[in-house]
């Protein structure tokens, strides 16, 4: 737990004492210390002279970061929908019993904490946990859950258990051009050098590619707007905070065709004229860092990466991996950009965007590692190609993340404009009554919209495709995702801050039975409201799942309700009861009800 | 990026059916309060930049709706703001201001001086309308001169900025996340006794609600003669006050 000041000054020098590498510097001394104490904070407040208060509001800002004690083992459960419905709650209880300790608490010896926390991208092997925000446990069961509490009483070092509980698949059942075979190492750089940048571009606009990241903005546009704009250095980003609930396409394409990821982004850096690259990877795929890093300094030793790439002088392009702390709203580019920064992740005011001033003011292009893959694949093979597979507007293939009711959960990789009855029937899926598409931020299908087809046209998605069957409640379904909001909204802006929260707590409401028409009433008002009050798009979409199952599934909802018309503002009966208890009566007449 | 909206030469809008001229780089809600126009706001003010956390200056420009605060001026726009649409949106975020804080009029010495009040008056608010959170909030006394109510803190971030900008000392920041978010004190301590905070400083007078307040001054001015109970804040934006 001690962190002596030559460990710090050791650690702070490594990161040049520059503030906006605050993230990185508070990740890794919690790595080794569990938990950032106020000293701990007051030691890098003064070393990096900055604030005390403004470093408290950056650990207090993540979700993975902890200014309060926690457990010695940290164990996180994934709280999607989908590691739900694998019985993660009975998981959860479970475990609790077995070590003695509430959920969301410490255990009073320090031993451990066991909490929830929001999708761990491994929906398609679930239910999963995350260990210290370092180690995923995938596939638990009561067995697991039995065997891991008996290794924490035991105090077993991480590293000694089974290596099987660590296992991670890809899963890949359907593959097409990004998931089939990959191009020779360097061939997408060596045909874009042979190119030039101002082709390379020309190349990209004429493939027609828009963003997998959800947005679905140009990627030509995005790149000419970064390579237009002045600034000392341009930067290009990767943002894998694959945090969308139900998403887990970026986590295979990194852990197995990370060098196609990399090479777009070098490509990227060709045309934009950047030198420095970044990988923000979301704290939820800390396993993979060490791999990652590894197969950079392959690159760089490949002549990939570096000064002189393939041997072309002043193409010197680097790539730096930062790790996330646990943010679902730093999946947008201007709250990760902030984060990057060192800062609290809040979405920035638009204009400037980041092609403009982004990472430290600098132009800055962020683009998604499915585009980043895309694009190695558009340099080899050409624009042209690109833009014949799909749909005219939505051009190229598209991975799909399948989890839920399905048989054979993982990564499908379609042409755009592929059916969703096409996908249902491909994963074995069956009697299904709805699909998420895209995650909660996204729509939800009911079984007569099973025709519409995927793309930017009709049924746009970040790669989620969660199934789900007749006997699953869409009620449930929608607080879900309702709770996942509330736990991810930034608090920046009143409308999301508190909106978030209220629709909570009316869907409680809801689930213990008191609901009446007027609740569904004020979630209609609620929807409305965050739909174009919002700083960000977290709040504008956070109502989304709500108004579809509404709209939609809506038995689901009235028959939580007391009563279709009747409004009751509070239980009348019930208010009596202290009178029944002072007058020791419990008859038929002491009852409304009964009362004649 | 198709909705980007330059502000690189001065002109004029329309708000609400009136010209509005606005000056190099000015936002909306700056040109409006510039020249008489209110727009209602609680995060804004003249002498600080937007940052557009309170939302409540959300208007609809060409259709669109943005926060005034933060959206630049063009010529050409078409900007609504005194409609029922947009104040009956208001008074529901204001409704959720009142909510998520502990806020009791009637005993707050900043009765009748509050800009959350009295925007909440010209909203036509009446009650609060959802369910009160009633977080749990220390009030923070340790200072001499000075206290902070964080009962009614809207996080509006005025008291951070003023702190950072005008008085150059940071004495404040934010903390948390969702609905945990909360205002910081910059001390060992956490408390705002031991900060570098002084009654002087631009940020003690900068709260639109009752947080930050000089002790010893309660009451001074009794209720009835106060700023807003003088004339509804709508009737007070001259050269940019509010």
């Amino acid at each position: 737990m001690r962190y002596s000041a030559e460990e710090m000054d050791a650690l702070l020098t490594r990161y040049d004492y520059a503030p906006h590498m605050l993230v990185q510097v508070l990740r890794e001394i919690q790595e080794r210390t569990h938990w950032l104490s106020r000293r701990l904070l007051q030691s890098v407040a003064d070393r990096l002279h900055l604030p005390l208060a403004h470093v408290e509001g950056v650990a207090g800002f993540y979700r993975f970061f902890h200014i309060q004690p926690v457990g010695q083992y940290r164990i996180l459960l994934s709280d999607n929908i989908t590691d739900r419905m694998l019985g993660s709650g009975t998981l959860m209880q479970q475990l609790c019993k077995l070590l003695g300790v509430a959920p969301g608490s410490v255990r009073s010896d320090g031993r451990v904490s066991v909490a929830t926390t929001s999708c761990t991208g491994m929906c398609d092997q679930g239910p999963a946990a995350i260990i210290n925000h370092h180690q995923v446990v995938t596939r638990l069961t009561p067995q697991r859950v039995e065997d891991m509490a008996a290794l924490v009483e035991a105090q077993v070092p991480l590293a000694q258990w089974p290596a099987e509980w660590f296992r991670v698949e890809d899963q890949i059942r359907l593959t097409n051009v990004k998931l089939g075979k990959q191009p020779a190492l360097g061939a997408g750089i060596a045909a874009a050098i042979a190119k030039g940048p101002q082709s390379m571009l020309d190349d990209i606009k004429k493939s027609k590619l828009r963003g997998r990241g959800g947005a679905g903005f140009s990627t030509a546009t995005k790149w000419q707007l970064c390579r237009n704009s002045k600034g000392q250095t341009h930067y290009v980003v990767c943002n894998a905070d694959e945090g969308e609930p139900g998403t887990f396409k970026d986590r295979v394409l990194l852990s197995s065709y990370a060098d196609t990821v990399f090479e777009g982004m070098t490509i990227a850096a060709l045309v934009v004229g950047a030198a420095k690259g970044l990988v923000y990877l979301r704290g939820e795929y800390r396993y993979m860092l060490e791999y990652l890093q590894s197969v950079l300094q392959r690159r760089r030793e490949q002549g990939l990466l570096g000064p002189a790439i393939q041997g072309v002088d002043g193409f010197d392009f680097d790539i730096e991996i930062h790790v996330g702390a646990g943010a679902y709203v730093c999946g947008e580019e201007s709250a990760l950009i902030e984060s990057l920064e060192g800062k609290r992740g809040t979405p920035r005011i638009r204009p400037p965007f980041p092609v403009e001033a982004g990472y430290l003011g600098q132009p800055t292009t962020v683009n998604n590692v499915e585009t980043f893959c895309a694009v190695t694949h558009i340099a080899v093979f050409g624009g042209e190609w690109w833009s014949k597979i799909g749909t005219p507007q939505s051009t190229g293939t598209k991975i799909h993340s399948v989890s839920g009711d399905c048989e054979r959960p993982g990564l499908y990789e379609y042409p755009m404009g592929t059916r969703i009855g096409r996908i249902l029937e491909d994963c074995g899926a069956r009697d299904t009554q709805a699909v998420q598409v895209g995650g909660p931020s996204g729509v939800c299908l009911s079984a007569l919209e099973f025709n519409r087809h995927i793309g930017f046209e009709d049924v746009p998605t970040a790669g989620a495709f969660m199934v789900f069957d007749r006997s699953r409640d869409m009620f449930e379904v929608a607080r879900n995702f309702a709770q996942f909001f509330a736990h991810e909204s930034c608090g920046f802006c009143t409308p999301c801050r508190v909106g978030t929260e209220l629709v909570v707590r009316r869907m409680d409401k809801l689930a213990r039975g008191y609901g009446s028409a007027e609740d569904i009433q004020v979630l209609y008002e609620l929807d409305k409201l965050m739909h174009g009050a919002t700083h960000c798009g977290l709040g504008a979409a956070a109502c989304n799942p709500l108004r579809d199952t509404i709209g939609k599934f809506r038995p689901a909802y009235e028959r939580r309700l007391q009563s279709l018309h009747f409004a009751p503002g509070f239980d009348m009966d019930a208010e009596l009861s202290q009178a029944r208890l002072a007058t020791g009566r419990d008859d038929p007449g002491a009852h409304l009800e009964t009362l004649a | 990026m198709s909705n980007r909206i330059d502000a690189l030469t001065p002109g004029t809008f329309m708000l609400d059916g009136e010209e509005v001229e606005f000056g190099h780089g000015e936002s909306i809600l700056q040109a409006a309060t510039r020249t008489g126009h209110y727009i209602p706001h609680l995060c804004w003010h003249p002498e600080f930049g937007a940052t557009g956390s309170c939302r409540i200056c959300t208007v609809k420009v060409n259709g669109r709706t943005g926060a005034a605060c933060t959206v630049q001026a063009a010529s050409g726009q078409e900007v609504e703001s005194n409609t029922d649409e947009l104040n009956s949106q208001r008074k529901t975020m204001l409704q959720m201001l009142f909510v998520e804080g502990n806020h009791f009029c009637p005993s707050c010495e900043k009765s009748g001086n509050c800009s959350l009040q009295a925007t909440a008056y010209a909203m036509g608010m009446e009650g609060p309308h959802f369910e009160e959170l009633y977080p749990d909030r220390p009030v923070d006394a340790s200072h001499p001169e000075m206290m902070l109510d964080l009962n009614r803190c809207i996080l509006c971030g005025l008291c951070v900025r003023a702190s950072h900008e005008a008085d150059h000392k940071n004495v404040f920041a934010i903390g948390g996340h969702g609905i945990q978010t909360h205002l910081l004190v910059n001390s060992s301590s956490g408390r705002l006794g031991d900060s570098t905070f002084a009654e002087t400083d631009r940020a003690a007078d900068i709260c639109p609600t009752g947080v930050i307040l000089h002790k010893r001054r309660g009451f001074q001015v009794p209720i009835g003669q106060r700023r807003f109970d003088a004339k509804p804040i709508s009737e007070q934006v001259e050269g940019g006050q509010t």
